[in-house]
């Protein structure tokens, strides 16, 4: 199935224009016509009228009737417009003296002295035709002369036909230049429009300042609108952020308080019951503030993994940095953390929060699943334009739950129901492979244990 | 359509026989294959045409040619009847054709050729000129001997006062009640200049033999019988005069007019197609050229007419017509004969 | 040594409180960056516990006019946040090391123990007992020209019997202090250290006897 394509703004401007430039030109060919037909017709009737007066002036009355001579020049004129054909009929008191007996009559008697003019079809042909009626002493007593002249429109129909081709043409002109004109307009009229699109899309994501560019004043309601927008963004994420901050140190305090209240409590009390008990209370605080915590951190890491603020990061600086944060927490354990970084900085592109976050919970789980006195073995290498961090651990390994289900969101190996965990550490570990087009894999090492393995390309 | 011309047949119908074609020459030119045949209706004389169809059978060696010379009167009334046999009228009464075209009765053809020939040559692209023709004083040198040559008409109308006892039945003209040809040159005649009608009581006034065609007159004039003849066509003259010493032609300096022999294809023809190709080859330039060198005719030339100030082409226009109504044609005839029969 | 903690959660505070002073400390408890403040004015401070987020206002920003003021009292701050990045910064500020919440306090004590070791100029002093010379700094134990190296667990279990020899203490308070409470460990996990431990006493002058359902105590062979 194809989309269809959204509308175009400056299509639709094209077209509208284009519209209204046909519209003109058809209107500008139609009224030539139109005008130049009324034109032609009444230059070529005048001239018809003409010719048919000139007739009516040579009738005069004789001894035997009415006296005809046609002059020459009444038909000749004729010929000077085009080559049109003519027919005529001369009668006196209705009976035909000479001409074209079946050329239809004028619809209505001509009086006055001007000729009447009509249409009328003779020989299958259209023809114009004068008709003049005089009165002519025949024997003192007065006869009727009906004088028509009928001449085919043929010329007159195609210098019509040339005007109105002639106006067609400038219509078409006009109507192509007009197309011209509004592609140029639509291009400089949305101009701003384009301009302001690539600014936005110029912009870095962190880039939330108001739009300040000089905008049309047909722009402004939407720079308004986006600045308004930009401006709830802006707070939205800050207050997600201060949010998150806020919500840690919510949950954790109280939390800390609660197991320092049970570890004080545990060395007050010798019963052997009641230590169990209280042991497990300092777990259950353990257990919520880290589950806690990996919200927390899912929410930055989901936040942030939108936001890609993305700076220079030296790994080899950060990956030795959070070992030495996990260092006394894993000799506590009598846990060695031995760590294989190359001497030179590993630098690239990435959120420093999110690798922290990545590394954090790997070496956490990794530490968390060891055993008395155990190593843990850090290492960071660089190959194939790929930065890999590897964690091994001599802990209890996968026990055959699969990575894929590891790495989803509150789900726990089944061989950790003694361990506090949430389960939610390594699903925020993929994600960030995810964002960053690394990867991230857990296996069991040879001869007991896991090896998380985070790769991402430089 | 027959009650259209209802005028016009009741004149006609006083000069021609009812029905037929009143054929004068009737000529065969066959072609081997055969497979096409062209019917020619012509006022032109076999002998002075036979050369241009030779030249077009050459082209179209396939083409059979019938060729019906006729009168200009009695092709007209065979046209304007509808008779479907002809695939191409060419006649030399310019007004009779127009007349013909203008009803309705010729066909419409355009091609390269016929958009070649100059406006004035052609009319509604049905009707068109294919030779032009001055119209003359022929004239015998040694009937006029030691008289002064007369270059205009007012020359000759001092002439012929001058010297009565010269000129007395020794003049030729048209009679234009008989020939379509004459009525066409003296109707011109009257239209161009009054002078026509001094010149006509003049030579009235000298009891002028009446001819109905060139070729009669031509051969009076040959014979001594007559000293002028006005108004004959140059062409069948100059082909006359060849190896004749005493025959003289006179193209008048206060005007010559100059006839357009004309062509078009009937309304009515059955091979249409063929009578347009004989058409075009006429006017084409090849056929121009041929016309010229075989039939005496000259071809229709714009710079020959400019060149000559005194020529004036008869146009081919509507005016034609108006000598064509019967009304008109009565008054103008008992007019002429008013001023040249006065015996 | 005399600690200030600086934390607006009374029962986080009361036990810290309780807790250290159970390790010999003695502690003054503010509960805002003013009260703080008062407390600074009047007395010396061996080390100040800080907490972040504060009623009267940021401890970073109050860990930073400490430092400004050229005070060099180390600080160890507890944060709810766990972000490296903050680490950094805190460290940045000045802060000498971080812990965050909620915390182990045998972590918390190592932490204050390596802090307060790294201000201290000199070593902290050897004991020495039936012949035996522990070295709490080197982690060994030296008798008769040989040395023994500690591990974590067995150093912090010998730092507790040679505190006072001859004394019993039970295996809850031994467990107490080596175990962090979360560790899913029964009071009888505390043998296997005194087992090693006693290997590595063998030889010299001194042993660990058990006494039969009390506990165990540092006593010459």
């Amino acid at each position: 199935m194809t989309a269809a394509a959204p509308p175009s703004l400056r299509r639709r401007l094209i077209w509208q224009f284009l519209a209204v430039a046909g519209l003109l030109a058809g209107l500008l060919y139609v009224s030539t016509r139109n005008v130049a037909h009324d034109a032609v017709e009444q230059t070529q009737d005048r001239i018809l009228g003409a010719a048919t007066l000139a007739i009516a002036q040579e009738l005069r009355g004789g001894e035997d009737g009415v006296e005809i001579d046609i002059p020459y020049s009444a038909f000749s004129i004729l010929g000077a417009t085009g080559n049109d054909r003519i027919f005529y009929r001369i009668e006196v008191n209705g009976t035909l003296v000479t001409g074209y007996e079946a050329l239809p009559g004028p619809p209505q008697r001509p009086g006055g002295l001007d000729p009447l003019f009509y249409s009328t079809t003779y020989l299958d042909e259209t023809v114009r035709v004068a008709a003049v009626m005089r009165s002519v002493l025949v024997e003192a007593r007065p006869a009727e002369a009906l004088i028509l002249l009928a001449q085919t429109r043929t010329a007159q129909e195609s210098i019509v036909a040339g005007l109105a081709n002639r106006a067609a043409m400038f219509g078409l002109g006009f109507f192509l230049t007009a197309s011209g004109l509004a592609v140029l307009l639509a291009r400089l009229v949305l101009r701003p429009v384009n301009d302001l699109a690539g600014a936005m899309a110029r912009r870095g994501p962190q880039d939330l300042r108001r739009v300040a560019r000089p905008v049309p004043k047909e722009l402004q309601p939407l720079v308004s609108a986006l600045n308004g927008f930009i401006a709830r963004l802006s707070a939205a994420l800050s207050r997600s952020e201060t949010f998150i901050a806020e919500a840690a140190h919510h949950i954790r305090t109280p939390l800390s308080a609660l197991r320092a209240q049970a570890e004080i409590a545990l060395r007050e009390t010798p019963d052997a019951a009641a230590r169990a008990r209280l042991r497990r209370i300092v777990r259950l605080a353990d257990d919520t503030a880290r589950s806690a915590g990996q919200l927390l951190d899912h929410a930055a890491v989901m936040y942030r993994s939108d936001q890609r603020s993305d700076e220079a990061v030296d790994l080899a600086r950060l990956v030795q940095g959070i070992c030495e944060t996990f260092r006394p927490a894993a000799e506590l354990r009598d846990l060695t953390i031995a760590l294989d970084v190359p001497d030179r900085p590993i630098v690239l592109q990435a959120d420093p929060l999110l690798l922290e976050t990545v590394l954090r919970n790997v070496l956490d789980n990794a530490i968390k699943y060891s055993g008395e006195d155990g190593s843990i073995e850090v290492q960071l290498t660089q190959a194939a334009g790929q930065a890999v961090i590897e964690v091994r651990d001599r802990g209890r390994g996968l026990a055959g739950a699969a990575l894929s289900a590891l790495g989803r969101r509150f789900e726990r190996g089944d061989n950790v129901g003694d361990v506090v965990g949430s389960g939610l550490g390594l699903a925020i570990v993929a994600e960030v492979a995810q964002v960053y087009g690394g990867s991230f894999t857990l296996s069991q090492r040879e001869g007991g244990g896991a090896c998380a393995r985070f790769s991402m390309p430089l | 359509m027959r009650a259209i011309f209802h005028a016009a047949v009741i004149w006609l119908a006083t000069l021609l026989p009812a029905a037929g074609v009143e054929i004068e020459e009737e000529t065969w030119f066959r072609a081997a294959g055969a497979a096409r045949e062209l019917h020619i209706l012509s006022t032109t004389d076999t002998d002075v045409f036979a050369p241009l169809i030779a030249a077009y059978q050459q082209r179209a060696p396939d083409v059979t040619i019938r060729y019906v010379v006729a009168s200009t009167q009695e092709l007209f009334r065979v046209l304007r009847d509808g008779e479907a046999g002809f695939d191409l009228a060419i006649s030399s009464a310019m007004d009779l054709q127009m007349k013909l075209v203008n009803d309705g009765f010729a066909r419409t053809h355009r091609s390269g050729e016929t958009a070649a020939l100059p406006g004035w040559a052609r009319w509604r692209d049905q009707l068109f000129a294919f030779a032009q023709e001055p119209v003359v004083l022929a004239l015998s040198h040694r009937a006029l001997e030691g008289l002064p040559r007369p270059a205009t008409r007012g020359d000759l109308i001092r002439l012929l006062r001058q010297y009565p006892d010269r000129f007395a039945g020794r003049i030729g003209t048209y009679d234009p009640r008989a020939s379509g040809a004459g009525y066409l040159f003296a109707t011109q005649d009257a239209r161009q200049s009054d002078t026509y009608w001094r010149l006509a009581e003049v030579m009235g006034g000298l009891d002028p033999r009446l001819y109905q065609s060139t070729g009669e007159m031509i051969g009076d004039l040959k014979a001594g019988r007559l000293a002028l003849a006005y108004n004959v066509l140059g062409s069948y003259l100059s082909g006359q005069l060849r190896g004749w010493d005493d025959g003289g032609m006179v193209e008048l300096r206060d005007y010559t007019h100059v006839l357009l022999r004309t062509a078009f294809v009937p309304a009515a023809a059955q091979r249409p197609a063929e009578g347009a190709a004989f058409l075009d080859f006429m006017i084409s330039q090849a056929g121009q050229q041929r016309l010229a060198e075989t039939t005496g005719l000259p071809p229709i030339d714009e710079a020959a007419l400019s060149a000559a100030p005194h020529l004036r082409p008869i146009r081919l226009d509507l005016g034609l017509l108006v000598y064509v109504d019967p009304v008109k044609r009565r008054n103008f005839l008992s007019e002429w004969a008013a001023a040249v029969i006065q015996r | 040594m005399r600690f200030l903690l600086v934390e607006d959660n009374a029962d986080l505070a009361e036990t810290v409180l309780a807790r250290l002073s159970l390790d010999g400390h003695a502690v003054d408890w503010a509960r805002g960056l003013d009260e703080a403040e008062d407390h600074l004015a009047v007395a010396e401070y061996d080390l100040i516990l800080l907490d972040i987020m504060l009623p009267d206002g940021d401890g970073r920003d109050f860990l930073a006019a400490h430092r400004r003021a050229r005070r060099t009292t180390p600080v160890i701050v507890m944060t709810a946040r766990s972000a490296v990045s903050d680490r950094v910064a805190l460290l940045d500020t000045g802060a000498d090391d971080y812990i965050t919440k909620p915390f182990d306090f045998l972590e918390l004590s190592a932490r204050i123990r390596a802090v307060l070791r790294r201000g201290a100029a000199e070593a902290l002093p050897s004991q020495s007992f039936a012949g035996l010379t522990f070295d709490p700094q080197q982690a060994a134990l030296r008798f008769e020209g040989e040395t023994r190296e500690l591990r974590n667990r067995e150093l912090r279990l010998f730092e507790i019997l040679i505190s006072a020899p001859e004394r019993i203490f039970s295996k809850a308070q031994l467990c107490d202090r080596l175990f962090s409470a979360s560790e899913a460990v029964s009071d009888n996990a505390i043998e296997v250290y005194v087992g090693r431990l006693r290997k590595k006493l063998d030889g010299s002058g001194a042993r660990i006897e058990t006494v039969r359902g009390v506990g165990y105590r540092l006593t010459r062979s």
